[in-house]
């Protein structure tokens, strides 16, 4: 049996939430004081996720550098994989919102893409 | 002279709401004046997502957000002007403004709406001794120059204040290789969303210090480190909980400020709470035909909320410039008291012959309550009794007060806000 303490992000009471796991498996959420709680913390501890979102240089540009964001969710382990992978990425511009930069970034099956307009 | 019917200031979020609800109440000319090089005004350096929930159902990030208002305002052929800083506007709805293409300019408007947003609290305001070396940011400055500029203040950082710029901060700086050593903040509650403690500070093993504050800064030239000391209930350092960080780099996220120079000198009347205008129902201040909206009316955490709130001070300076002054005079204003825990009230008045079917009204405040109650009282009677299970300083809240509702209080003077216990 393991135990995990978390702080619940639904709403601004941050309950402070235990997960008792088996193995993978959750054996119980406490420390609640609403279902949302209890979702969160089943994500949280089998299936942490989150948006990465970075910048990565833009040349010939009206901006120097343009954001960027993963398409989908990506696997909270991923998260530095991610930027990493961007490190030394340059686009030319114009660059639109949507346009991919980087597919498939870090083996993750998610796009890198652009979340600014840059001419 | 140029004359238009509405001169928005500010193509941030909340002057474009502004404009395009203007336009789609049937206002045609309409002008935007930002100083920036192009519009989305900080959402263009908020780069992290989360944006839009409420808006378009759906998380955006910042510049995405922008972006969707930025595509309405082009479509709808709002007129705007980058690069301007207006430099004064008049009682008499006279704009003074310039840039390097028309030099320096006037501009007459029927209506005005202000949307100038809000300006970081800086050092100076926070009275910490020691030298002014370089490594000293706000962190929105530190913001801007890693997202928009590709540049990263420094290598080793300490941020004073949990400001969610400042939580946000934390996390991009991690990412761009930097050590975010700790975060201190001087009250005993964060001032920042739960959500961006957790997914900005515990995701990297980020510390957070409540009750702390930064009592030296160490350096000449460069920031060396910074000295933190634990804070009394009162905020005094407690002497003997000093700890020292070597940091070459402090972020500071310490508040935001409505940036109302411009709304003073033309002798708007402020609100001391917020910093912001008061306002009416209208969302106008006391001088009729300019309206406030966003952060320079009062510091909001989302932009959802900013919106909502311009698109209805831009519907109602196209009401104005279409009815005339005149027209929209009548009813009488009841007063919006905050007491017992609220900060103050946006609006501060409310005309319910005026007023449209519904008003909201947002607050702040003054403390963490758990497990309490709004309370609105039209004179004597309660009329709202809503159980909360916890409200905190760092989420603004509202309530809504139908016309139907005040009309049948025929002398009422006074409608009171308040935070009951259980």
């Amino acid at each position: 049996m393991e135990e995990r303490n978390l702080t619940c992000i639904s709403c601004p009471m941050g309950c402070p939430l235990t997960v008792v796991l088996n193995d993978q498996e959750v054996v119980s959420v406490s420390g609640n004081t609403c279902k949302r709680g209890d979702i969160y913390a089943r994500k949280e501890v089998t299936n942490p996720t989150r948006i990465v979102t970075t910048t990565v240089r833009v040349e010939d540009g009206s901006a120097d550098m343009v954001s960027v964001k993963t398409k989908e969710d990506v696997p909270k382990g991923k998260i530095f994989e991610c930027v990493e992978a961007l490190k030394n990425v340059t686009v030319k511009a114009p660059v639109h919102i949507g346009d991919v930069i980087v597919s498939n970034v870090a083996g993750t099956g998610v796009d890198i893409v652009a979340t600014k307009n840059v001419k | 002279m140029k004359q238009y019917d509405i001169v928005i200031i500010g193509g941030g979020p909340a002057g474009l709401a502004a404009a395009v609800s203007a336009k789609k109440s049937g206002v045609d000319s309409i002008l935007i004046l930002e100083r920036d090089k192009e519009l989305g005004g900080i959402l263009n350096q908020c780069i992290h997502n989360g944006f839009g929930l409420h808006t378009f159902k759906e998380e955006l990030t910042g510049p995405e957000y922008a972006g969707r208002f930025i595509d309405q305002a082009e479509e709808l052929q709002i007129e705007y002007k980058l690069n301007t800083m207006v430099m004064d506007i008049r009682a008499d709805k006279v704009v003074t403004a310039m840039n390097s293409a028309d030099g320096l300019f006037e501009i007459q408007a029927k209506a005005i709406v202000l949307a100038m947003g809000c300006r970081e609290r800086s050092r100076g305001a926070l009275n910490i001794p020691g030298y002014r070396p370089s490594g000293i940011f706000s962190a929105g400055t530190a913001q801007r120059l890693v997202n928009m500029e590709g540049y990263l203040p420094g290598r080793e950082v300490v941020i004073l204040g949990s400001g969610d710029i400042g939580l946000i901060m934390a996390r991009r700086m991690t990412f761009e290789g930097a050590k975010v050593k700790v975060v201190a903040e001087l009250m005993p509650y964060s001032g920042g969303l739960k959500r961006n403690i957790v997914q900005c500070l515990d995701d990297y093993g980020i510390p957070l210090k409540l009750s702390h504050t930064v009592v030296d800064i160490k350096g000449k030239e460069r920031v060396e480190g910074v000295t933190l000391a634990e804070v009394d209930s009162k905020g005094k350092p407690i002497p003997g909980t000093e700890e020292y960080y070597s940091c070459d780099t402090l972020l500071l996220s310490v508040g935001l400020i409505p940036e109302n120079e411009l709304s003073g000198g033309m002798g708007v009347e402020m609100n001391p709470v917020t910093s912001g205008p008061k306002v009416n129902e209208s969302l106008e201040t006391n001088i009729e035909g300019v309206f406030a909206c966003g952060n320079v009316l009062h510091v909001h955490d989302l932009v959802d909320f900013v919106s909502e709130e311009a698109a209805a001070a831009g519907k109602n300076a196209a009401a104005y410039v279409k009815a005339g002054a005149e027209k929209r005079k009548g009813g009488k204003e009841i007063m919006l008291k905050a007491v017992d825990g609220v900060r103050y009230t946006v609006p501060v008045a409310i005309n319910p012959e005026r007023m449209e079917e519904t008003v909201t009204v947002r607050f702040r405040v003054g403390n963490v309550y758990k497990n309490c109650y709004i309370c609105v009282y039209l004179g004597e009677e309660r009329v709202l009794h809503r159980k909360r299970q916890i409200m905190a300083p760092g989420e603004m809240e509202e309530i809504k007060l139908t016309k139907e509702q005040l009309l049948q209080y025929a002398d009422l003077k006074e409608i009171t806000v308040k935070i009951e216990e259980a």
